[in-house]
């Protein structure tokens, strides 16, 4: 079948990544609904890293011969082709961490709080955006605190005059929600925690594989201040993430790690530091996965994000249809899908979720069960545990049946309809 | 025959494990008790809340407060009415036994005589994902009664 939205080439995309072709125990073919949790690879990224490896790998900056030139060039390029993915200001704005946790963290570590200062979260924050701000404020004696969540799973806004107020040094918030699905209004939050003088930080982990990111587009007042995401989940490796920041800052603010590369001079007193990007980044960087990463955006571009993000909601909207026509499966979250991501965690009556992954991986269906890494959200709307399918831009409408109709053959074997 | 999945699901979800599930013995937290011990299995967020009461180097009683799946609910049951009214020497040895079913990669013939219901188990050791799933209620006794015989004061 085919749907209004759908990416044109849908079958030639699949094609590119050639996990899509396995098949499972019993002979079934593979449905990969977990993409929230790290997307499949293309041809295209898998080549480029094997193709550094085998021709031009060497250590980057500091090998005065032609592959360890060779392989800074590739390194850098990485960094240029993210900054265009962004629609960064300046290159030197993207920092490469080791993953988005480690990017939030960074942030969390380097900027300046103390008693009297605020931090205000949300309660649908991954853990990554909770613990290092407890973290944080543990450490300098600042107050934690928190937007609540409305009924449908959007932000509740009603007190947000009183929680930011001229003590809050920082808005940190999730543009779209792992678990809930929800995209976060970026630019009236930041704008307003700008009003207040406070520093925005939005983690983008689940945003920048499905949303159009232009930050020299967005005003300055409504444009966060920092912005993290993660390789994996954009078609890229794993081992890499990305810190994109105001380059002021970065040049102001003190080193997260210090070692080689992050340096300008060193005595044994004391040490003078690089200007960003290489200022957060200490040590060898995760080279051969920069040029996976680059290329990976790169693939993402070529097709073109506004389209994916199309895709996206098309399927999104056919798996809460299909989703609604199943009794005793309840939605978690925002249920028009033009008001949320490709994520959609779901409770089925009477199956806990592990169980309800299990029977589905049985039948070659990948999805995800358990807290999602949001323990809070769950509290939030009552429940331990979750069942989450999350789609791509290689998500066929037959795969969405088939997680249906296996819904349909878990409710049977654990004889709850 | 029709292929209705691709694994042994069966071998899993024995027909034991799903009426435990459906229908838990001794659950529930009841007084008294000399322990109370907490026991999350972080990856994927099942919990119990579970209590013993000793007397005289015998387990009288076992209570529990769990969530989680069927697996991790049907084994607090399963243990429950193992190790209430046996000795904690017994109670310990049949906790041995079991965790090395579970540990067995699905090759170890598991005894009933010693673990009467608990064979049921024996396929989820075939799962590596749910073997901490059934072993969540086992850890949480194994603590309380250690922290029973360390401190020994009984909550009434």
């Amino acid at each position: 079948m085919t749907l209004d939205g759908l990416l044109p080439e849908l079958e030639v995309v699949r094609k590119d990544f050639p996990i899509l072709e396995r098949e499972l125990a019993g002979g079934f073919p593979l449905v990969y609904l977990d993409s929230a949790n790290t997307s499949q690879k293309p041809q295209v990224v898998i080549d480029a890293m094997v193709d550094h490896l085998e021709h031009h790998n060497a250590n980057v900056a500091r090998a005065m011969h032609q592959l360890g030139a060779e392989s800074s060039a590739a390194f850098e390029e990485g960094r240029d082709k993210v900054a265009a993915f962004l629609g960064a200001p300046s290159r030197d704005e993207v920092v490469f961490t080791k993953n988005a946790s480690e990017a939030l963290n960074l942030v969390a570590r380097v900027l300046p709080l103390g008693p009297g200062d605020n931090v205000v979260i949300t309660e649908m924050e991954h853990h990554s955006n909770i613990v290092p701000w407890q973290l944080a404020c543990e450490r300098t004696g600042a107050e934690l605190r928190w937007f609540g969540l409305n009924e449908d799973g959007t932000l509740d806004l009603s007190n947000a005059d009183s929680l930011i107020d001229e003590h809050t040094r920082v808005v940190a918030f999730t543009w779209v929600s792992n678990m809930l699905g929800t995209i976060n209004p970026v630019a009236e939050l930041t704008k307003r925690a700008h009003a207040a003088g406070a520093l925005v930080v939005v983690d983008a982990s689940q945003a920048a594989p499905q949303l159009p990111i232009d930050l020299a587009s967005m005003s300055p007042d409504s444009r966060p201040d920092f912005v993290a995401f993660t390789g994996h989940k954009v078609v890229g490796p794993t081992g890499i993430g990305v810190l994109w920041a105001r380059e002021d800052l970065l040049n102001e603010l003190p080193p997260f790690l210090g070692g080689g590369e992050m340096i300008e001079t060193v005595t044994m007193e004391r040490t003078t530091y690089a200007k960003a990007p290489h200022r957060f980044e200490a040590g060898t960087p995760p080279i051969v996965e920069a040029v996976g990463l680059g290329a990976a955006v790169d693939y993402l571009s070529h097709i073109g994000l506004a389209d994916i993000h199309r895709h996206e909601q098309t399927i999104t909207a056919y798996l809460l249809e299909g989703l609604a026509s199943i009794n005793g499966v309840t939605v978690l979250g925002p249920l028009d899908a033009s008001q949320r991501g490709g994520a959609v965690a779901f409770e089925v009556d009477g199956v806990h979720p592990h169980d309800v992954a299990q029977l589905l991986d049985s039948r070659g269906i990948a999805v995800r069960a358990g807290h999602h890494c949001a323990k809070p959200a769950h509290k939030r709307f009552g429940v331990q545990a979750s069942t989450r399918a999350s789609s791509y831009l290689y998500t066929t409408p037959a795969e969405i049946d088939a997680l249906v109709e296996g819904i349909g053959y878990t409710q049977k074997y654990f004889k709850v309809v | 025959m029709t292929v209705t999945s691709g694994m042994d699901l069966d071998a899993l979800y024995q027909e034991i494990i799903l009426d435990h599930y459906r229908n838990p013995l001794h659950q529930g937290l009841r007084e008294p008790f000399e322990a109370e011990v907490h026991h999350v299995n972080p990856t994927c967020g099942d919990e119990i809340t579970l209590r013993v009461h000793l007397g005289d180097g015998v387990i009288d009683d076992v209570s529990y407060d769990a969530e989680g799946c069927s697996i991790s609910q049907a084994g607090a049951s399963v243990m429950s009415d193992l190790v209430i009214g046996k000795s904690v020497d017994e109670a310990m040895a049949i906790h041995a036994n079991f965790l090395e079913l579970m540990q067995g990669k699905g090759k170890v013939v598991p005894d009933e005589e010693i673990l009467e219901d608990g064979i049921a188990f024996a396929g989820v050791a075939k799962f590596p994902a749910r073997v901490k799933c059934a072993l969540l209620s086992w850890m949480a006794m194994k603590d309380a009664v250690s922290t029973a015989l360390s401190e020994g004061e009984p909550h009434e």
